[in-house]
């Protein structure tokens, strides 16, 4: 197990160079981001010389990448253009998209599994026929319109809820944002849960811990659904990373200036350190979710084991 | 318990990995809370590109706040445009060229240390000073004497301060131009001649993070990308007193969200509206909507660097083309009437006395279907067999892009003579534009920097100019621009620039297209919210309903 976990955690070291990389690449290939900043102006090349001087774009791309590297190791993470550390754009956007995508996670996983265990255990009821007619409806809705949707219904029609989040986004603003966010994978949850649930509620076991006389209950909770989540646990792993990827377009529905938005400013204005250090600690969660999954498992079954 | 070991074990694996990763977590910048005292107004704001310095500040967002915290030595009236002295006593000159100004005496700044002409002359000679790397300065200051001393086009500067700039004392400087520039005084106005206190000196990092100034506002706090909350300045000495309690400027990143806001009464005023609400935010709001033009000026611009683009031949094209484009109909459809069709190269907010002049571009500039494809055919047809219209993918051009295309093709009478050419990101298409790649026509706008007609034509017709992205060049032009600026009187001086602008209806290097408007909606709770010649509202001037 220990060796396991090292094993991947060296792994990552790669993962995490290579994307890196990638993502420094692809935004130095946007074009030159000095001009951007002159707005409708033809720059001023003695300004704009001097400017990319001072931001170090004059040394090949390699070059700028060790530097940025070099920066990272030491807690460095670059500037954006407005003169802010990008260490505290990620001190002050990363605590909001997680507490979004944590409201968010928590919707998708209890009404989700607790929709696709009702549906499951009660295959071919009326409940099940409206769960799967519910979640087949949000799957075949984009995420924008159900948020633009419920925002115009709650938020400005009905005045239930703000339309958007308010300053410092408190938690109770980011039900609706967190519903929306968690809409699609919320169905795809369900949908999965109910799939194995119905498959497991015949096997052996079950009927065996039925025929010990266990209470429902109990053969529901240890048997039956600790068996079934399995895939399901999976999918909420690697879920969890495109969650916060996904906030992007929830983010910006709602005004909330967490990761999403600082990207999207990054990726207008092509400031590369903005852009590569939100994507880097994106990539390291997502690495950290999928470790953590794998490692669930061997809590779930007991005959899985890692050496 | 096996569950539980293992479980402490995903836990310290992802203590690691994150210790690895050195993923330090600074103090979040936020302070004080979202509580609003009464009388206070929520307007829309966007994060600006640069630090609040008034010779960095080149876009709207940054700019709101520089006129809100900053007063110059002249202001522009909200409703005519005129430039008024404001911190300046007087500015006065005898041969258009050396000019001497004086201060009011008396004004702070809000940190109570007082405006001299030591806090002009010093922060425009620190934003010109090159290595500052401060990206507003040009045309602002290239007029004064020395500017090339320490902004030279490359090398390193020979001086550090301007020769042209020379304080005589506390309320008194002179300034010496390179040459005769009649309607100077008139551009300070601008933000980039703002004054900067000591402050700003002494500690940048410092005076950034809040910025000091001497306006009718000054910033309480400030929550970067979040909202700034900005309050009456107790130390201000001009007119504009603020007739509200505070603005609070709240960072929207989609126009949408801040409109839902609006309409839900969590925003006040809202001068970023979406194009989606444009037809329905009259009734939406109830009337509590502004659509006015602004100083905001759209044109086609051709590649006159192109030889095929710079014949006798392609004149009459390009006449030709502007005479296709239906603008009164693309205004209507596209923009629900928030752009007012061109006849000139400047705009309505100057006024007849400023330079603007309706109708100037004549036949040229108006619809007319047989005349334009006559005209096209005459001069042997598109340049290169079509015509390709760059523009960039991040901006709103696509739809109107695309519908100039349709009116040509149908004057043509063939669905591919005129196609939209959609560059990525607007950074990528400026480098085609100033790079000189382009080879069919491009978008280009103007927002004008001050009121003055100069602003309009020079910067963007005078060869050479820093905005000529045609690198149009006409000698008439050029010599009736510099002899405007010559002339003692006014009046004169913008009649010879209505001279010079009549070469444009010939040459036809930009097809003006039309004005853009300033749009604004805001909720019941605020009255008399304007807008300024340069759109942008008149947060003083706002009153909170009680």
């Amino acid at each position: 197990m220990g060796r396991y976990v090292i094993r991947r955690l060296l792994q990552m070291i790669p993962v995490f160079i290579g994307t890196t990389f990638i993502i420094f690449a692809m935004v130095h290939a946007l074009g030159d981001p000095v001009n951007a900043l002159f707005g409708d102006k033809a720059p001023d090349p003695a300004v704009a010389a001097q400017l990319r001087q001072s931001l170090g774009l004059n040394d090949p791309l390699w070059l700028q990448y060790l530097h940025y590297m070099r920066g990272i190791f030491t807690g460095d993470l670059g500037k954006t253009f407005s003169g802010e550390q990008v260490t505290s754009l990620l001190a002050s956007a990363y605590p909001t998209t997680l507490k979004l995508t944590a409201v968010a996670f928590s919707i998708e996983v209890i009404l989700g599994i607790g929709l696709g265990l009702v549906s499951g255990l009660r295959r071919g009821k009326s409940v099940d026929t409206l769960v799967m007619v519910f979640t087949l409806v949000v799957i075949s809705i984009p995420v924008f319109v159900i948020g633009y949707v419920l925002q115009y219904l709650l938020g400005v029609k009905w005045g239930i809820v703000n339309a958007t989040a308010g300053y410092g986004a408190p938690i109770s603003d980011l039900i609706l944002p967190g519903f929306v966010l968690a809409s699609v994978s919320l169905a795809y949850v369900a949908r999965l849960t109910r799939t194995t649930v119905a498959e497991n509620s015949k096997a052996d076991y079950v009927r065996t811990a039925t025929a010990k006389g266990l209470p429902r209950r109990r053969v529901i909770t240890h048997h039956l659904l600790r068996n079934s989540l399995i895939p399901v646990i999976t999918f909420l792993g690697t879920d969890l990373g495109a969650l916060m990827g996904g906030a992007l377009v929830t983010e910006r529905i709602f005004n909330i200036q967490g990761v999403g938005y600082w990207l999207y400013q990054g990726i207008v204005r092509q400031n590369t350190p903005t852009v590569v250090g939100f994507v880097t600690i994106l990539v390291v969660v997502y690495l950290l979710a999928n470790l953590l999954v794998d490692l669930l498992y061997a809590v779930l079954d007991p005959r899985i084991r890692y050496a | 318990m096996r569950g539980a070991t293992q479980a402490k074990f995903a836990a310290g694996a992802i203590a690691i990995a994150l210790a690895a990763t050195a993923c330090s977590s600074g103090s979040s910048g936020s302070s004080s809370g979202g509580s609003n005292a009464s009388g206070v107004v929520n307007a829309w704001w966007g994060d600006p590109q640069n630090p609040l310095i008034p010779t960095d500040t080149n876009e709207v967002n940054g700019g709101a706040v520089l006129n809100m915290i900053f007063t110059g030595l002249k202001t522009y009236d909200p409703k005519t445009a005129k430039a008024m002295n404001a911190n300046a006593e007087s500015i006065t000159t005898t041969d258009q060229q050396n000019f001497t100004i004086k201060l009011k005496p008396g004004w702070k700044f809000s940190d109570g240390t007082p405006v001299t002409a030591h806090s002009y002359v010093d922060a425009w000679n620190w934003g010109t000073y090159l290595p500052n790397g401060q990206n507003n300065t040009d045309p602002f200051f290239t007029a004064i004497k020395g500017y090339t001393d320490v902004h030279p086009a490359s090398g390193s500067p020979k001086a550090t301060t301007m020769s042209g700039l020379k304080v005589v004392d506390d309320n008194t400087f002179t300034v010496a131009l390179t040459s005769k520039f009649s309607t100077w005084p008139d551009t300070l106005g601008y933000s980039a001649f703002y004054p900067l206190p000591k402050a700003f000196f002494a500690d940048k990092a410092k005076w950034e993070a809040k910025p000091i100034g001497n306006g009718p506002y000054v910033i309480s706090s400030w929550t970067k990308s979040q909202q700034m909350q900005l309050r009456p300045n107790s130390t201000y000495s001009g007119d504009q007193k603020p007739k509200n309690g505070g603005i609070n400027l709240k960072v929207y990143t989609d126009p949408n969200a801040a409109y839902a806001d609006l309409q839900s009464g969590n925003l006040d005023v809202d001068n970023g509206l979406p194009n989606s609400a444009l037809k329905t935010v009259a009734t939406d709001l109830n009337g509590r909507y502004i659509n006015q033009p602004a100083g905001i000026i759209q044109t086609i611009s051709f590649p006159m660097y192109q030889a095929n683009w710079n014949t006798a031949g392609a004149q009459k094209v390009r006449q030709g083309l502007s005479m296709a484009i239906d603008r009164a109909t693309i205004t209507k459809q596209i923009f629900n009437n928030t752009r007012t069709p061109a006849t000139d190269w400047t705009s309505p907010v100057l006024g007849e006395a400023g330079g603007y002049k309706e109708g100037l571009c004549g036949d040229n500039c108006t619809y007319n279907p047989t005349k334009a494809k006559q005209l096209i055919e005459a001069g042997g047809g598109i340049p290169g067999g079509q015509l390709t219209i760059s523009y960039n993918a991040d901006g709103p051009h696509k739809e109107w892009v695309d519908a100039v295309c349709n009116s040509i093709n149908n004057v043509l009478g063939n669905s591919k003579s005129c196609v939209g050419k959609p560059v990525g990101t607007f950074a990528d298409f400026r480098n085609q534009v100033t790079g000189k790649r382009e080879t069919g026509a491009f978008r280009t706008g103007w927002q004008m920097d001050y009121p003055l007609i100069q602003d309009f034509l020079q910067p963007q017709y005078f060869t050479d100019a820093a905005s000529n992205d045609s690198h149009w060049s006409n000698a008439t032009f050029d010599s009736l621009v510099n002899q405007a600026n010559a002339e003692g009187d006014t009046t004169k001086a913008v009649q010879d620039f209505r001279t010079a602008e009549q070469q444009l209806v010939t040459d036809m290097p930009a097809i003006p297209l039309w004005y853009q408007n300033g749009t604004a909606g805001w909720s019941s709770k605020v009255s008399n919210v304007t807008l300024d010649p340069f759109s942008v509202p008149v947060y003083t001037d706002i009153t909170v309903n009680k």
